[in-house]
């Protein structure tokens, strides 16, 4: 749960990283994404490694949920919460819904069976000398973004996500065994960071597009 | 004082149990918790009622036997306190107490408020013996142990096994007591020979007792009369991947 929690927690902050060089121009984030797909043995192991951690971390929590029913068949009549935050009481739900949007998203974006047209859209960079022919990945961002439903659920998913960081990103800590009550609390403030920077950074871009301050190219 | 109370009764270990309510008037602030429930007992004595069954031994905070959960919080919610330590004064007059026994699969409910934590001692027992040489009575001071180290190994020593950790914990789960007596065994010298069996052992026979899995929320902590930290969690979790990784590489 941790590990598999580590390897997406860091892979979140990459992927907004790289989103984030939509500011830099079409050519640049063209560029970035066909630097990211053109060894296809790199992209797709990625792709599988990516697979298996988000595969192991569902498993992991659908196991532990169970045995943690199991292990209290019997809630009290009035059940309490003293200290546990509120993040750390929605982690299933949060959960499912990154999970129902990490779906979504793929097909979208990466398998674009939602939007066929986005298979259409493609960009002339040059490549030492010569020009290549690449997917077009910054009209696709922006035209995606443009439709207000994906933009608004999009947000939406980010405060999941960011949620769901603000305690996974403390709690592995716990459970690799390297907190205690000195870090508890700095390793707390890391995880509120970390979340909202993951946040802000990835709903800039569909709020860049909906504030009109980038727009489809031509 | 005049209260309402509604308490969990039970008649056997495999059967189901419900809440009843009860009434009881003219109960001083001053006196306890278990007092109140004295009372009552009385009460329904002489009513010619079944008393209600409820754990108990010294208190004064340090046996662990009592237990309950008070309007949902195990020992009723005043910090670093035990049920016999919880005065009447803490209510208001009038006021609906909700009174349940400590609540996991791993703590079967045996009569009313009375649960079997004999689970407990299972991990205790799976943890077995640390080496130090008995007969004759060696130096007190032979083996140096620095002064924060042997304060840290005190307060992991203080937990007292009530249970209180399990039944806060919402999947009842038993790592900040099996974390506790292991932190406190691992951290001395005279327990650093057994240290990875011990922690391997501890923690399958936890999973065995079919105790549930931490998810980091700290209600056991919250809830604990000796405010074990959550730091032994930690240590349990960084000494068990340790020991494991350990046996990988011996096999």
């Amino acid at each position: 749960m941790a590990l598999s929690g580590l390897i997406l927690a860091g892979f979140v902050f990459v992927h907004m990283l790289g989103n984030l060089q939509l500011f830099l121009g079409q050519e640049a984030l063209n560029s970035y994404a066909y630097k990211l797909q053109s060894i296809p043995a790199v992209l797709w192991g990625f792709r599988a490694f990516l697979l298996l951690a988000t595969v192991t971390h569902v498993l992991t929590a659908i196991s532990l949920v169970r045995e943690n029913r199991a292990a209290r068949p019997k809630p009290n009549a009035e059940e309490k919460f003293i200290q546990a935050t509120f993040a750390s009481r929605g982690m299933g739900l949060t959960g499912a819904l990154l999970f129902a949007f990490i779906v979504f998203h793929v097909l979208h974006y990466t398998v674009r069976i939602t939007h066929p047209e986005y298979q259409d859209m493609h960009y002339i960079l040059e490549k030492n000398g010569k020009e290549v022919q690449v997917h077009d990945v910054f009209t696709m961002m922006v035209s995606g973004f443009t439709e207000k439903w994906i933009s608004g659920t999009y947000i939406v998913c980010m405060a999941m996500l960011c949620l769901h960081l603000t305690h996974g990103v403390s709690s592995l800590f716990q459970t690799i065994g390297i907190r205690n009550t000195a870090w508890k609390s700095r390793l707390d403030g890391l995880a509120i960071a970390y979340g909202w920077t993951v946040f802000i950074g990835f709903v800039s871009v569909p709020m860049a597009v909906l504030m009109g301050v980038i727009n489809l190219p031509g | 004082m005049n209260l309402k109370l509604k308490i969990w009764r039970q008649d056997t270990s495999d059967g189901s149990g419900q809440f009843k309510h009860y009434e009881i008037n003219n109960v001083s602030p001053d006196s306890s918790f278990l007092e109140m429930l004295d009372m009552l007992n009385e009460q329904l004595v002489e009513s010619g009622d079944q008393s209600v069954a409820f754990d108990s031994d010294c208190r004064e905070g340090v046996c662990g036997m009592c237990s309950l959960t008070i309007n949902g919080i195990p020992h009723g919610g005043h910090q670093g306190t035990t049920t016999c330590q919880l005065h009447m004064r803490s209510f208001s007059d009038g006021q609906t107490i909700t009174i349940e026994p400590f609540r996991a699969k791993s703590f079967p409910v045996l009569r009313d408020l009375v649960v079997d934590r004999g689970g407990f001692d299972e991990i205790i027992q799976a943890g077995g013996f640390i080496t130090c040489r008995t007969g004759s009575a060696q130096d007190a001071n032979e083996i140096p142990i620095p002064k924060p180290l042997a304060d840290d190994a005190f307060d992991f020593a203080a937990c007292i096994g009530c249970g209180a950790c399990v039944a806060a914990c919402k999947n009842a789960s038993a790592m900040l007591f099996t974390g506790a007596k292991i932190a406190h065994l691992n951290s001395l010298p005279q327990g650093k020979a057994e240290k990875d069996r011990r922690t391997l052992s501890m923690v399958s026979k936890m999973d065995e007792a079919g105790f549930g899995n931490c998810r980091n929320y700290g209600e056991c902590s919250a809830v604990c009369p000796k405010e074990i930290p959550l730091d032994v969690i930690a240590k349990m979790n960084r000494d068990f991947a340790v020991a494991s990784v350990k046996g990988f590489i011996s096999k």
